[in-house]
């Protein structure tokens, strides 16, 4: 399994920005999801993509990860283009941790095997140690009693805090969090997006997409307005959010404002 | 959170109102009614079939060649014999088919175009050998390879082992694909964006989880070749039921038929309550919130 991993890391170019996406496009049949999008990610940035639903956000993250293939463009991890096809996609998931709206930890595993399956089977870690990073981990978010249970055990907003550890357990280049705080109870969300606010503050680079705009206005460096498949405005939140110039922006700040 | 209608009493300090006293009483009157209605009529069923067998006009006849205390007695000892070879079989088989079963399964839920031939032939197979009665593919492989003259002489159970394999394997392997695709297409995303290959997220997250799954209809199936494996005998190998015709061509008694039917339901009882205890469990899970 490592050398699967090192066949991907031929070039870690730590001087390029950590992702690059030039003029990515997507296509669902006839309907274009995503029409050339051009996006910078530079380590320790955190970037919120916002937009009405439909607007490819989501398709957006899939992407990046190969869970989704593209018609056309580039997606540069590190200075390599990911999306050839001569890339080990394994090696490059590994590389990327993923949080998604339902948090899908696997039901049959303890929260701990749930943490350190990808430590153990994909980045050929022992028993021991993946054991002993998850538990501290898991101490850290205040989770470690549960390292024995099973994820059903748990709230929603404990699940995904254990999905965001089990995320970035292997130490991931790129974070990418689809709207992870979707599916929880309003009073759950804090404690998720208190989470992802500590991870940034330890300089993890992450790319997510949320509806919660206090949350992007306070944590993202930039955020990303998509429309239509289009990035059509980004910048620091101030500039976005409190002075928005796209139309469509405009209308979309008013509803969830409302 | 509903509670379904005599399901036990409310925790309550105080004691019950006049209405609730009532109720109780009621209930605890018709509970009294039911039990007495269900005991009577079990009664009357069993009696009524005894008499009814017992009063036939060849009963004496038919118990004297089917239900002799003494001939049950003399041929137990070589029946039970033979069962421990079922029981070999059986073992040997079950791990044959868990293995050819699985591997079966896993072909047919290949999605990769490059599988197509494989998939084709992995379908066709479980069509076939989920057709064809085993009694048949007992007659073909017991009697058909080794007439090739290819294969060194092998015993008779072997051979029996081998088509038990084939046929049960084609069953299960139609279990474990329902049950693979019972599991949310979100977690075989959730472990290829950990990096898993396609391999390790079939075996350490979709398998486990569709096992799991379809584990009451695995065990069914597993009942039902733990008596199957009675099957072998019609290839010479000497099991509980050739014990019982060899004893019966002896004795000219069918009783020793009946002492290794017996046994035969005696060592599968304790697995058909287990699988019972498990749909229990699992139903009791499904449906928190009340019984209808």
């Amino acid at each position: 399994m490592s050398e699967v991993g090192q066949e991907a890391r031929i070039t870690p170019d730590t001087s390029a920005p950590v992702l690059e996406l030039r003029g990515l496009r997507k296509a669902f049949g006839e309907h274009e999801v995503l029409r050339g999008i051009d996006l910078t990610l530079h380590r320790h940035e955190v970037i919120c993509v916002i937009g009405a639903s439909g607007s490819g956000k989501s398709t957006l993250l899939k992407t990046v990860n190969l869970l989704e293939g593209i018609d056309d463009g580039e997606i540069l991890l590190q200075g390599t283009d990911i999306a050839d096809p001569r890339i080990a996609v394994d090696g490059v998931r590994a590389r990327i941790g993923v949080v998604f709206q339902q948090f899908n930890l696997f039901p049959h595993m303890r929260v701990l095997d749930n943490v350190t399956l990808a430590s153990r089977q994909v980045h050929g870690v022992g028993r021991a140690q993946a054991e002993a990073t998850a538990r501290r981990l898991l101490e850290r978010i205040g989770l470690a009693e549960f390292a024995d249970a099973y994820p059903d055990r748990l709230s929603g907003g404990q699940q995904q805090r254990v999905a965001i550890v089990r995320a970035i357990a292997s130490d991931p280049e790129l974070l990418l969090l689809d709207e992870v705080t979707s599916a929880l109870d309003p009073q759950l969300v804090g404690e998720v997006l208190d989470l992802v606010t500590e991870l940034k503050r330890q300089g993890s680079t992450i790319l997510m997409t949320t509806h919660e705009m206090h949350f992007a206005r306070n944590v993202a460096d930039r955020i990303v307005f998509l429309h239509r498949g289009e990035v059509v405005e980004q910048g620091v939140p101030a500039e976005v959010l409190d002075a928005p110039q796209h139309p469509a922006l405009i209308e979309f700040l008013s509803r969830v404002h409302a | 959170m509903t509670v379904p209608a005599g399901a036990g009493t409310p925790v309550a300090a105080a004691a019950p109102s006049q209405v609730e006293a009532e109720r109780r009483l009621y209930r605890r009157q018709r509970g009294r009614r039911s039990i007495v209605v269900s005991v009577v009529s079990t009664l009357v069923v069993i009696a009524i079939a005894y008499f009814g067998v017992v009063n036939t006009p060849g009963w004496a006849a038919v118990q004297q060649s089917f239900f002799d205390p003494q001939t049950a007695i003399d041929t137990f000892p070589d029946i039970l014999l033979g069962l421990w070879l079922n029981v070999r079989i059986l073992f040997f088989s079950a791990i044959g088919v868990a293995v050819f079963g699985t591997l079966l399964a896993v072909v047919r839920g290949l999605r990769n175009p490059v599988f197509f031939p494989l998939r084709m032939l992995a379908t066709g197979y479980t069509d076939l050998f989920r057709g064809l009665p085993l009694i048949i593919v007992l007659y073909l492989v017991g009697y058909g390879i080794p007439g090739l003259g290819v294969f060194p002489r092998l015993p008779a159970e072997v051979w029996g082992t081998i088509a038990i394999v084939l046929t049960y394997s084609s069953y299960i392997a139609e279990v474990l694909r329902a049950g693979m695709e019972a599991v949310h297409p979100s977690q075989r995303l959730a472990a290829r964006s950990l990096g898993l290959s396609h391999a390790k997220t079939l075996r350490l997250v979709v398998l486990p989880q569709a096992i799991r799954k379809v584990t009451p209809a695995l065990m069914n199936d597993f009942v039902s070749m733990q008596k199957d494996v009675g099957l072998v005998s019609i290839l010479g190998a000497v099991d509980a039921v050739r014990s019982a015709q060899i004893a019966q061509a002896e004795t000219y008694n069918f009783t020793p038929y009946f002492v290794a039917g017996l046994l035969f339901v005696v060592i599968s009882l304790p697995l058909i309550r287990v699988t019972d205890a498990i749909a229990r469990r699992q139903q009791r899970r499904e449906q928190i919130g009340g019984t209808v």
